[in-house]
C-alpha cells in the first residue's frame, strides 16, 4: 500500500510499554498451555511403567519465542494502525498482474509441466531424478487432480463434501480388484473406475439432497468413514487391513515397463531403468489432470455448469427460477466423484499396493483444504495450493541438514543432533499452515470470481463482494 | 435379560462420555454456527493432561483407595482448567479472526487446528499408547446368577455420577444465570444481542471454555474407564459425539446428552448382539438416517428458511 499516504507516517512514539504488556500476557498464556503437556514427557521405563521426564527447558524456549514474537508483532501493528485498507473491490497488486497475464502464465506453466521430467533429469541426473519426478511431480499432480475434481462439487456447486476420499477409494479398489481378478487392462478399467465412482457418487448423493451446509458435510464424512470401515472389515472382498498387493502396472500400449525382453527398454533399444515407468506415470497423471481442468472449464459454460454456480450463490433463487436442483446436485456429485475415481485408479496402478490406510478422513480434509485454500472455484488457486501444501510437506522430508548442521556462506550453523527428526514435524506444520493461510486469506489465495455470462465486457470481481448462500 | 442389563450399564457409561463431548459441539454450533472439528482432539488433549496430572498427584498422595478419589477430584479440576485455557487460546488465535468471514473459512481453520493438535501431542508425548495402572477396580454385583451376574464397577458409578452432577451444574448455568442468558441471546441473534449491550466476543469465548471444560471431564472419565490414551484417540469419539449432538438436535443441551447416551447404547448393544467389527458403521448409518429423515434431530428446533 505504498500509494497510501497515511500508511507510512509510521508511529512517532511507539508504545513500548503496551507492546511489552501484550507480549507478557501472551507469554503467560503460553506458560499455562505448556505446563502439563510440554513440561512433563511421559515415557515407559524398563519395567514398562510410565514415568515422567521434566522438560522445563523446552517450556522456557516456547515461552521465550512467543514473548519475542508477540512483542515484535505488537510493535509492527502499532506502526500500521492508521493505514488500514477497506474492502477491496478489484483484485490488486501481484494477483491482478497475474490475472491480466493468465494466458501467458498458463502457457508457461504448461510448458514447465511438460518439460519437468527433462529438467529433473538434467538437474539431478538419472539416479536422483526418480525421487523428484515421483515424490514431487506425480504426488502433487494427484492432489491437483483430486482438488480439481472436488472443486466441481465444493467450488462450483457449493456442496460441502467431506467424504471425497470415498470415491478415490472406490476408483482405487475397482481398478485393483478387477485388474487382479479378471486381468483387464488399465485402459479399460480407467473409464470403468470412473463410471463406478460416479455411480457411487449418485448413490450417496440421493439421500443427502435435502441437506445443506454443515449437515451435508457431516453425512458425507460419515459415508467416507463407512466405506473405509467396510473395506477394513469385509476381508473376503478387500483383504482388510492387509490391503491388496501385486496390482498390475499400466503398460505402454501393451508394452510393460520391465527389464524383460519384451519390456519397454528392450523394445526401444534403451538401457533399462525404472525411471521410464515413472516418467510414463507422470505424463499419464498430467493428462488426467489436464482433462479434469478442460472438462471443468467447458462445463462451466454449459447450462449445467451455470446451474451449479447459481446453486452455490442462492439455492432458493435457483429453485424459483425453475432449475431442477435435484439433477443439478446429482450431476455435480457424480462428475466430481468420477474424477476422484480416475485419480483412484491411477493411484492404485502407480502404487501397486493399496490398503484402507490410504483412504482415511485426513485425505478428504487435505483435499478440501486444497480447494478452499486455493480459493473456491479457481483452478489456478487449487494448483497453487496443492503445490504449496503437498510440495511443502514433501520438502520437509529433505531436512536432513538440520540434524548434521550446515555451512552457509562460510558460517557454520550447528545441527540439532541426531535425536531431532524433522519429518516428525511435517504434519504439525501442515496443520498450522492451514490455520495461518485461512487467517491471512480467508477467501483463499485466488479469490476472484470470473463470471461465465456477462453483458458487455468481462469483469473480474473480488469474492469479498459475493454473498454466499447456504448450499 | 442379564446380558441386556449389563450392556445397558456399559452403554450408559460410554454414552455419558459421548454426551459430555457432544455438549461442546452443540454449544459452539448453536452460538456461532460452526462445526468445531478440533473438539475431539481437545478431548484427547485433556486425557493427556489428566494423565500427567494424575501421575504427579498420585506421586504425592499415594494410591490408597481414599486418596485415589481425592486425587481424581484434583486431577479433574486441573484438567478442566488447563484444557479450557487451550480451547480459549485456540478460539482467540484460529477462529476469532475469521468471524464474519465466509462460512467455510472457520471450518478449514478448525480442521487445520485438529491436524495440528494431533501431531503436536504426537511430537511432545510420543506415538505410543500411554497407560496407567487400573484404578477403582472393585465392583458391586447387582444380580447374582449362576450363568451371568450383572455387575457395576466403582468406576462406572463414579463416571455416571460425575457426569450427572456436572451436567446439572452446567444446565443451571445456561438456564438460570445472566451468563447463560447472554449465551442464549447470542445464539438467537448475535447482532441484536450486541446492540443490547452483551459482549458477544466474551460470551463466545466463555462458550468455548465451557465446552472444553466438559470435554476435559470426558477426558478424565475416559482415562479412568480405559486407563490408556493415544494421540489418535480424539477422532473417532469426536465424530461419534458430533453424531450424538446431531441426533439429539444440534443446539439443544439435553438433546446432546440424550443423543450421547443413545449412541453409547447403540454401539454397546450392537457389539453385544451383532458383530463388534461394524459398530462404528452402525453409528454412522444412524447419523445418516437421522439427518435424512429428521434433519432437526430429536429435540432440535426445525430450521426456518428465511428469504
Amino acid at each position: 500500500m505504498a500509494n497510501n499516504p497515511t500508511a507510512n507516517t509510521a508511529a512517532p512514539g511507539r508504545d513500548l510499554k503496551a507492546a511489552f504488556k501484550e507480549a507478557g500476557f501472551a507469554a503467560f498464556v503460553t506458560l499455562g498451555l505448556c505446563i502439563p503437556i510440554i513440561a512433563w514427557g511421559t515415557r515407559q521405563n524398563m519395567d514398562n511403567v510410565l514415568v515422567l521426564d521434566p522438560r522445563w527447558d523446552a517450556v522456557a524456549w516456547a515461552v521465550g519465542i512467543v514473548f519475542v514474537g508477540r512483542f515484535l508483532v505488537a510493535l509492527r501493528k502499532q506502526g500500521q494502525q492508521e493505514g488500514k485498507a477497506g474492502i477491496r473491490i478489484l483484485p490488486h497488486g501481484t494477483i491482478a498482474f497475474f490475472q491480466r497475464h493468465s494466458r501467458v502464465f498458463s502457457l508457461f506453466g504448461l510448458g514447465f509441466l511438460v518439460t519437468f521430467p527433462a529438467i529433473a533429469i538434467g538437474l539431478a541426473g538419472w539416479g536422483g531424478a526418480l525421487k523428484w519426478i515421483d515424490n514431487f511431480g506425480v504426488q502433487i499432480l494427484i492432489y491437483v487432480m483430486l482438488g480439481w475434481g472436488l472443486n466441481i462439487v465444493v467450488g462450483l456447486a457449493g456442496l460441502l463434501d467431506l467424504g471425497y476420499v470415498a470415491f478415490y477409494a472406490v476408483g482405487a479398489y475397482s481398478y485393483a480388484l478387477l485388474a487382479k481378478n479378471f486381468g483387464l487392462s488399465f485402459w479399460i478399467l480407467l473409464p470403468l473406475a470412473g463410471i463406478l465412482a460416479a455411480f457411487w457418487g449418485m448413490l450417496l448423493g440421493f439421500p443427502v439432497l435435502r441437506l445443506r451446509g454443515d449437515y451435508l458435510a457431516i453425512v458425507t464424512l460419515a459415508f467416507g468413514e463407512i466405506i473405509r470401515l467396510v473395506l477394513i472389515n469385509w476381508t473376503e472382498f478387500s483383504n482388510g487391513y492387509a490391503g491388496i498387493s501385486g496390482i498390475p502396472r499400466p503398460t505402454f500400449f501393451g508394452i510393460p515397463f520391465t527389464a524383460a525382453d519384451n519390456g519397454f527398454a528392450a523394445v526401444f533399444g534403451l538401457e533399462f531403468t525404472p525411471l521410464y515407468r515413472t516418467i510414463f506415470l507422470y505424463y499419464l497423471i498430467l493428462c488426467l489432470a489436464l482433462l479434469t481442468a478442460f472438462v471443468t472449464l467447458r462445463l462451466r459454460r454449459l447450462p449445467v455448469g451455470r446451474a451449479w454456480e447459481a446453486l452455490r450463490e442462492d439455492e432458493i433463487a435457483c429453485r424459483s427460477l425453475g432449475i431442477n436442483t435435484t439433477n443439478t446436485k446429482l450431476t455435480a456429485f457424480s462428475i466430481g466423484a468420477m474424477f476422484g475415481g480416475f485419480a483412484g485408479a491411477f493411484f492404485s496402478a502407480r502404487q501397486g499396493f493399496i490398503s484402507p490406510e490410504s483412504f482415511v478422513f485426513m485425505e478428504s480434509a487435505v483435499i478440501l483444504a486444497i480447494v478452499v485454500l486455493g480459493g473456491m472455484g479457481s483452478l489456478w488457486g487449487c494448483a497453487i495450493a496443492a503445490i504449496a501444501m503437498i510440495g511443502g510437506t514433501e520438502l520437509l522430508r529433505e531436512l536432513e541438514w538440520m540434524k548434521t548442521g550446515i555451512s552457509l556462506f562460510g558460517l557454520q550453523i550447528p545441527g540439532l543432533g541426531n535425536d531431532f527428526d524433522p519429518t516428525k514435524y511435517r504434519m504439525l506444520i501442515f496443520g498450522f499452515a492451514m490455520v495461518v493461510i485461512m487467517i491471512w486469506k480467508p477467501r483463499g489465495l485466488i479469490s476472484t470470481r470470473e463470471p461465465t455470462a456477462f453483458l458487455k465486457e468481462k469483469k473480474k470481481i473480488s469474492a469479498d463482494m459475493v454473498q454466499e448462500g447456504h448450499g | 435379560m442379564e446380558v441386556f442389563l449389563q450392556q445397558l450399564i456399559n452403554g450408559l457409561t460410554l454414552g455419558s462420555i459421548y454426551g459430555l463431548i457432544a455438549i461442546g459441539y452443540t454449544m459452539v454450533f448453536g452460538i456461532i454456527g460452526m462445526v468445531n472439528f478440533a473438539h475431539g482432539d481437545i478431548f484427547m488433549l485433556s486425557a493427556f493432561i489428566a494423565l500427567i496430572f494424575f501421575m504427579l498427584v498420585t506421586a504425592v498422595l499415594g494410591t490408597s483407595a481414599g486418596m485415589i478419589l481425592l486425587a481424581l477430584v484434583i486431577v479433574l479440576a486441573l484438567a478442566m482448567f488447563f484444557t479450557s485455557l487451550w480451547n480459549w487460546t485456540i478460539e482467540r488465535v484460529a477462529y476469532r479472526p475469521l468471524r464474519g468471514s465466509f462460512r467455510l473459512a472457520p471450518l478449514i481453520s478448525a480442521i487445520g487446528m485438529s491436524i495440528f493438535l494431533v501431531n503436536f501431542v504426537q511430537v511432545v508425548q510420543g506415538p505410543r499408547n500411554k497407560s496407567i495402572p487400573p484404578l477403582l477396580n472393585k465392583s458391586i454385583t447387582l444380580i447374582e446368577s449362576s450363568v451371568y451376574s450383572v455387575q457395576i464397577s466403582y468406576k462406572q458409578i463414579v463416571i455416571i455420577l460425575t457426569t450427572a452432577a456436572l451436567l446439572a451444574a452446567f444446565w443451571y448455568i445456561v438456564q438460570k444465570t445472566p451468563l447463560g442468558r447472554a449465551q442464549r441471546a447470542c445464539e438467537q441473534d448475535r447482532k441484536m444481542a450486541a446492540l443490547l449491550g452483551i459482549d458477544v466476543d466474551r460470551t463466545i469465548s466463555i462458550t468455548f471454555v465451557m465446552g472444553a471444560a466438559l470435554a476435559a471431564v470426558a477426558g478424565v472419565m475416559y482415562l479412568v474407564l480405559y486407563g490408556v490414551v493415544n494421540f489418535a484417540d480424539g477422532f473417532t469419539p469426536g465424530v461419534k459425539a458430533f453424531t450424538a449432538a446431531v441426533l439429539g438436535g444440534i443446539g439443544s443441551l439435553p438433546g446432546a446428552v440424550i443423543g450421547g447416551l443413545l449412541i453409547g447404547l447403540i454401539e454397546v448393544m450392537w457389539s453385544a448382539y451383532f458383530t463388534i467389527d461394524y459398530k462404528d458403521v452402525a453409528a454412522f448409518c444412524i447419523l445418516a438416517l437421522v439427518l435424512v429423515f429428521m434433519p432437526s434431530g430429536l429435540l432440535g428446533r426445525p430450521e426456518v428458511e428465511k428469504v
